[in-house]
């Protein structure tokens, strides 16, 4: 049941009806403006999603569609990414992580690498993996690399739950996850960047809900759509930021009904509120952002990495050339960067936005090189 | 990495902590925590391991409903615009 209506949203007819109608509706707004309309999309998927299904390129003269930081491996700190790679030499320990992470290069090496001299780092599809890996290793500890969004961050303290339930001792969590409204809120009023519309991230906006984002046009006067995945779900949410730029009337559109609803997942919703709490952290490229970094409770300590293994994180050092944290603001494209293509590619990423399969530079070197 | 993929649920375990889902053919277990409520039969998006929301297949159908009817207005005005 559910494939046919996905087959809708891909359907090359109506998808080029839609085109049509935005692109003269992103004419109109040019006039209006003076100049061509800037969207930005706060999500790696829609970064990848709007390459791939080629509609970047279709409405490439009527729009400017910047990626913001969208991607979590990306928009993590040297210093975190240290620390991540630095609990791989915890004596005994299992490190286990999503994929994404595997070649991100810290300042001086990467997991990859400590697994090839040595490092026990598995690979998980899950945290619950990594928790069945506690249970099958009850004499070693097991850390969590914790990475994501709004998205991720409930699915490790379901997790961390569960661990608690079961007492299992030697599960711990690294939690470098991160909330994504605070850096909006600190990108948008840049005039550097002059975004006039925000495509919102449809899977984080399933748990923070539509009403999350009501700031926007209360207070930074911009309008936003919620957003899906498919081609047509994809220009009719830039059909309808063209369109209420147009007439005036600025809101959050929820255009992903069918995944997110009004409130959000509430039980996600307490279940972070219950393990995390809010903290000022580091975001590469955009320095401190006010509490934007979910970190695991006090009382949770006994399964906190942070709180219980004290590692030896080396000094920063940035690779020369990378633009990375350019990238993450939008200010800069992957074109810009002499190293995109010429020295860093997928796979010899220099920096993590060639790493993560979300990451833009990843993006742009698969699908926008011409 | 906040990818999400469409699965129907096949098995619900005992506890309704653990749910067998079905995505293109391919079988996995996945947490349910998330979605206390879901039924044997629906179609959820999973992410990271777990359940996240049940898809809500009139709600898609209502968002494509709408499309074409702007298009279809679009399309009238465009038309009406030719003639004169
Ligand atoms: S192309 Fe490579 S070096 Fe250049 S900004 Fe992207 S990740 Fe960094």
């Amino acid at each position: 049941m559910h494939g046919q209506v996905l087959k809708q949203f891909r359907d090359p007819d109506l998808g080029r009806r839609m085109a049509e109608s935005t692109r003269q509706r992103l004419q109109r707004l040019a006039d209006k403006l003076g100049r061509r309309p800037r969207f930005m999309e706060f999500c790696g998927t829609h970064t990848a999603a709007i390459s791939r299904t080629g509609v970047r390129g279709v409405l490439k003269t009527e729009v400017d569609l910047l990626s913001g930081p969208g991607c979590p491996v990306c928009v993590s700190d040297y210093s975190d990414i240290d620390r991540a790679i630095a609990f791989s030499t915890v004596p005994g320990a299992i490190v286990a992580t999503f994929g994404d992470m595997m070649k991100v290069p810290g300042s001086r090496t990467t997991l990859q690498e400590e697994k090839a001299r040595g490092a026990d780092v598995r690979v998980v599809y899950s945290s619950l993996d990594a928790l069945q890996l506690a249970r099958e290793n009850p004499d070693r500890p097991v850390i969590f690399l914790g990475v994501g969004f709004e998205t991720t961050a409930p699915t490790a303290v379901m997790t961390l739950e569960q661990a608690v339930r079961e007492d299992i001792r030697n599960f711990y969590l690294y939690s470098m996850h991160k909330t994504t409204p605070p850096p909006t809120r600190a990108l948008l009023p840049d005039p550097e960047l002059q975004i006039d519309g925000i495509i919102l991230p449809g899977h984080v906006s399933m748990i923070l809900g539509r009403k999350a984002w009501d700031f926007l046009p209360s207070k930074l006067q911009r309008p936003g759509v919620v957003a899906g995945f498919e081609p047509v779900e994809l220009l009719a949410a830039i059909d309808t930021l063209a369109d209420m730029l147009l007439t005036g009337n600025l809101s959050v559109v929820n255009q992903y009904g069918r995944a997110v609803r009004e409130e959000g997942n509430l039980v996600a919703q307490q279940a972070m509120d219950k393990y995390y709490s809010l903290v000022d952290g580091p975001w590469r490229g955009l320095g401190t952002v006010a509490g934007s970094v979910l970190k695991l409770k006090q009382e949770y300590a006994p399964w906190d990495a942070e709180a219980c293994f004290a590692v030896n994180v080396p000094p920063t050092q940035i690779p020369k050339g990378c633009i990375c944290g350019e990238i993450v603001k939008g200010k800069q494209s992957p074109f810009d960067c002499a190293l995109f293509g010429k020295g860093c590619d997928p796979i010899r990423p220099v920096g993590p936005c060639m790493v993560s399969s979300e990451g833009t530079c990843a993006t742009y070197y698969k699908y926008e090189r011409m | 990495m906040c990818l999400a993929a469409p699965s129907r649920i096949t098995v619900i375990f005992e506890g309704g902590f653990l749910a067998e889902v079905e995505s293109f053919g391919n079988k996995r277990k996945v947490g349910l925590a998330m979605v206390p409520e879901a039924k044997v039969g629906d179609y959820v998006l999973v992410h990271a391991g777990y359940a996240m929301e049940i898809l809500d297949e009139e709600a898609a159908r209502e968002s494509l409903k709408t499309w074409e009817e702007i298009l279809a207005v679009t399309g009238e005005a465009k038309s009406c615009t030719d003639k004169s």
